[in-house]
Order: structure tokens, then C-alpha cells, then sequence
């Protein structure tokens, strides 16, 4: 009995890491309906990142944050105006094209400079510390940190969304780009800090990443399919929701590893299928239509 | 001064000719109403003020400086902002949160969310509601605070009648002279000729992409505008 609370414990710790991809993906979908084939090898570029500040500076992973944050968001910013911009219209398919094509682009100039070889990103002792909840129940400390960290920056970023000046021209560009350049939004600056603040997600969800497990430039689209699979389950009408998604992949997962090892991304994959089957529109649905 | 000048002013929307050399000019303070029939490029001119059609013009200009080629973003922050057509509030925002967002720009200026709520009473009581829960006269309220909040010189109102039942006209009619009174200028695009004459000083008449009638509406007869409203008489 209490592996099975266990299973269920680690899953919902590790549906946080999944949420942390999924977050990211959602802002961007939400705010300028672009479908970021791309998002899950920014993850492995950002956990690349990471390895670069850490090897060159002598740093610990999460120090590195300190560079990995403001390099991805400058980099998201650019994108976005430099390439994605003119991509988006009333068609959906242009920006999954180039996303698509963004996302074999990178992971070959990671081949190309890193090999193929699966990397770490370590933070000694610390990575395996765990506190004791009963005699037979443990947490790792690790794992607890980014559930806790994916809640607050959820947290935030709905308080950001809800109550600032720029969640609102995000929700107003979202809503009608054209108009709300009547108010002196311009969209493609909105865009661009959409992007910038999906790209601080992914920093710390790649550096999370290449501390949890191995990495290597091939590992992004599986990381894009579990967090397209947290957004959908969630629905889109909240990051709350996004969360839950998240959750629930993590917990399948987990089951199914107990049941059998090699049952583990299968079971995660027929959740998803089960969550659709039974609320089309996702746990959160957005309330109004557009 | 005119406050706002425009000479030779030329439209396209792909291979349509949507003006065809429009001379038009605005004082300050002044009430000046657009009329036309459907497809007469009331909506375009207007469009081509607030910078979301690419124009050619040999001059224009507001308060004095050339705004041609600006980006549709930079215009609220010169002081002229834009009642569209059809209200388009943001559906994901509050009736507040569409009020506050017209003020965006930061511009000083003498309106307030307070202001606002004064004038149009109403939505104090539905600040909370999405912006489109609301029904179309108050929501046509909500989208003329919203540019209000923007401190413009020059308002532009597209179709402010437009869906609406002729008492609710009325209501939202009744707060342009309150706005006139704060020195902003108005520029009107309206189909419902009988309210354009009410509240303007000068009219324009457009008929396919050009100004077949312009003047004071007291000294036009009811044929002159039928005529160049609807053409007939070339």
C-alpha cells in the first residue's frame, strides 16, 4: 500500500517539473496563438546553457540561473521579433512550420557543438537528500523544490496576467491585436515580452531538467509532448489548470513505472487520452469562445 | 490652425482604391461629422488617422506635425484616440480593466476611471462584468470611456449608432457635448445622417472614395446631401 502512496507522491512532485514545461507553452499559445513546436528543445538549449555558465564559471546549477534567465529571455525576445513576428496572421500553419523547422535547427547546432553525448548538470550531495515523512514515505528535497518552485511562479504569473498593466495588454493583445494597438499597445513589443517571460520558464526548467535526469540535444520533443499534454488536460483557461495537467501526467507515469518500468511513458500517454475522452475541452476550459 | 490637415489623401486595400484624394481638415475644437453610404471610405479615412491602413497623402498632418507613416501604437500617444466600430471591447477584460487599458499610454491628462463612472453611471454597477457581458448600449459607453481615458485631443467615433435602438442612440448621444466641453475635438463617422447633423459643425460627405459635399449642415438642403450621399444627381 504505501508504495503505491509513494508512487503517487513522486508523480505528483514530478508533474511540478512537467507543469514548468507546460507554463511556458501555454503563455505563448495564449498570448499570441502560436503553437511552439520549438518549446521543448528550449529546454534542452536553456539545460545546455546552464552547462556552458557552469563549467566556464565554476558556479552550481542553480547560480547559473543568474546568467541562463536574462540569456533565454533576450533570446525569446529576439526571436520573436526578429523571426516568429512575421509568421503570425489569421493562419496557424506558418508559425508550426518555422517552429518546426526552428526546433530540428537547434537541436543540430547542439549535436554540432555538444555531441551527442548525454550531459549533467550537478549539484553534488543535495541531489539525493531527502526528508523522511514516515518510517517507510521519503521525499527528495530536490524534487520537492521544483514543485514548490513551479507552484510560485504559476502563482506569479497569474498575479502578473490578472493585476499589471502588462497582463493586461497581454490578455487585450490576445484578445484583438488590432485593436489594441488603439491603445498604444504595440503588439509586437507584447509579443516579445510574451516570449521573453515563457523563455524565464523554460531557463528554469531547463536548468530543473539537467539536474533531474541526463540530457543530450535529442531529448527536447519528448519534454514538448509531455507539456502539451499538461496544457491540453488542463485546458486553457487557467495555469491552474495547467498545473493539474501536469500533475495528473506525472501520476499516471509514476503508477505505471510500479505496475511495469516499461509501462511508465504509456501509462502517462492513455491518462491523457482518458482526460480527453471524458472533458473534451480540458479541466479549466476557457469560458468564452473566440 | 487646423488640428488636423490632410491633403491628396489615397487608400488601397490590395488592389482596391478605397479613397481617391481626400482633402479634409479639423480645427481645434471643432465637431466635424463624416457621412456616406455603405463602402464609401468613411471607415478607411478613419483607419488611415489612427495609422491602420498604409496611405499616401501629400500632407498630414496633426497639431502641427507630420504623423504620416506612424506606427498605430505610437497615435494614442499624441492624443488622438479611436471609438471603433462595433465597440470591440476585450472580451478577457473586466469592464474596468477595458477602461483602464485605454489609458495604456499614460498620456496626463483630466479623465479618470471616477470621470467616466460619472458620465456613464451605469457601468460603476457592472465594473466586474467581462466588457462584453454587457448589453450594446453599454458597451458602446464602455468603449467611449475607454478612449476617453486615453486624454485625447481628437476623438474619433466610427458608427457610434450602429446596432443600437434609437433611445440608446440618444443616451450615448447625450454625452458628446460633456466631452465637447472638455476642448476635445470630434471627428464622426455615422451613417445615421439625422445625428451627425445634430451634433456637427461642419460635414463632410463621402461617395466612393471621395468628398462630394462639405460644409455647415444648417446651410445644406436635404436634397444637396441625398445627392451626394447617394449620387444622383450627375
Amino acid at each position: 500500500m504505501i508504495e503505491w502512496v509513494n508512487s503517487i507522491l513522486q508523480g505528483v512532485l514530478t508533474g511540478g517539473l512537467y507543469a514548468l514545461f507546460a507554463t511556458g507553452l501555454a503563455i505563448i499559445f495564449g498570448v499570441m496563438r502560436l503553437v511552439n513546436i520549438t518549446h521543448g528543445d528550449f529546454i534542452v538549449l536553456a539545460a545546455f546553457v546552464a552547462l556552458v555558465v557552469v563549467e566556464g564559471t565554476g558556479v552550481g546549477p542553480f547560480v547559473s540561473l543568474i546568467a541562463v534567465i536574462p540569456i533565454m529571455a533576450v533570446f525569446g525576445y529576439v526571436l520573436q521579433r526578429g523571426v516568429l513576428n512575421p509568421t503570425l496572421g489569421p493562419d496557424l500553419l506558418p508559425p508550426l512550420l518555422v517552429t518546426f523547422g526552428l526546433s530540428i535547427v537547434i537541436q543540430n547546432l547542439l549535436l554540432e557543438v555538444f555531441s551527442a553525448d548525454s550531459q549533467r548538470l550537478k549539484i553534488g550531495a543535495f541531489e539525493t537528500l531527502s526528508i523522511n515523512l514516515t518510517e517507510d514515505l521519503a521525499v527528495g528535497v530536490f524534487p520537492l523544490i521544483i514543485f514548490v518552485t513551479a507552484v510560485v511562479l504559476i502563482f506569479a504569473i497569474q498575479v502578473v496576467f490578472n493585476r499589471t498593466s502588462l497582463g493586461r495588454a497581454f490578455r487585450a493583445t490576445s484578445d484583438d491585436p488590432v485593436t489594441a494597438q488603439l491603445m498604444g499597445i504595440d503588439h509586437r513589443h507584447v509579443y516579445g515580452l510574451a516570449m521573453a517571460l515563457a523563455l524565464v520558464l523554460v531557463a528554469i526548467a531547463g536548468v530543473f531538467l539537467g539536474v533531474r535526469t541526463n540530457f543530450d540535444p535529442s531529448v527536447g520533443p519528448s519534454r514538448l509532448l509531455f507539456a502539451f499534454e499538461a496544457v491540453i488536460m488542463g485546458g486553457l483557461g487557467s495555469l491552474w489548470g495547467t498545473l493539474a495537467g501536469g500533475i495528473i501526467l506525472g501520476v499516471a507515469q509514476n503508477i505505471g513505472a510500479k505496475i511495469d518500468p516499461g509501462f511508465q511513458i504509456l501509462a502517462g500517454h492513455i491518462a491523457f487520452l482518458v482526460v480527453l475522452a471524458i472533458r473534451p475541452n480540458g479541466l479549466f476550459p476557457r469560458t468564452r469562445d473566440d | 490652425m487646423s488640428l488636423l490637415a490632410v491633403r491628396n489623401l489615397t487608400a488601397f486595400y490590395g488592389d482596391f482604391q478605397a479613397l481617391f484624394g481626400i482633402d479634409f481638415s479639423l480645427d481645434e475644437g471643432e465637431t466635424v461629422a463624416v457621412i456616406g453610404a455603405n463602402g464609401a471610405g468613411k471607415s478607411t479615412f478613419l483607419r488611415s488617422v489612427t495609422g491602420l491602413v498604409k496611405y499616401a497623402a501629400d500632407e498630414f498632418t496633426y497639431d502641427g506635425q507630420s504623423i504620416a507613416g506612424r506606427k498605430a501604437s505610437d497615435i494614442p500617444g499624441l492624443g488622438i484616440a479611436m471609438v471603433p466600430e462595433g465597440r470591440k471591447l476585450f472580451p478577457s477584460l473586466s469592464v474596468e480593466e477595458n477602461l483602464v487599458i485605454g489609458g495604456y499610454d499614460g498620456r496626463p491628462g483630466t479623465w479618470s476611471l471616477d470621470r467616466v463612472y460619472g458620465m456613464f453611471p451605469r457601468l460603476k454597477e457592472r465594473r466586474d462584468n467581462p466588457g462584453t457581458a454587457l448589453s450594446g448600449g453599454e458597451q458602446q459607453m464602455v468603449a467611449i470611456g475607454r478612449a476617453l481615458m486615453a486624454n485625447p485631443k481628437l476623438l474619433l467615433c466610427d458608427e457610434l449608432s450602429l446596432g443600437l435602438a434609437p433611445i440608446i442612440i440618444k443616451d450615448i448621444y447625450e454625452s458628446v457635448p460633456a466631452i465637447k466641453a472638455e476642448g476635445v475635438s470630434l471627428l464622426i463617422v455615422e451613417q445615421d445622417i439625422n445625428q451627425a447633423l445634430e451634433v456637427a459643425d461642419r460635414v463632410y460627405c463621402f461617395q466612393e472614395g471621395r468628398i462630394s459635399l462639405e460644409g455647415n449642415p444648417a446651410q445644406m438642403s436635404r436634397d444637396d446631401i441625398a445627392n451626394a450621399y447617394l449620387g444622383k444627381s450627375q
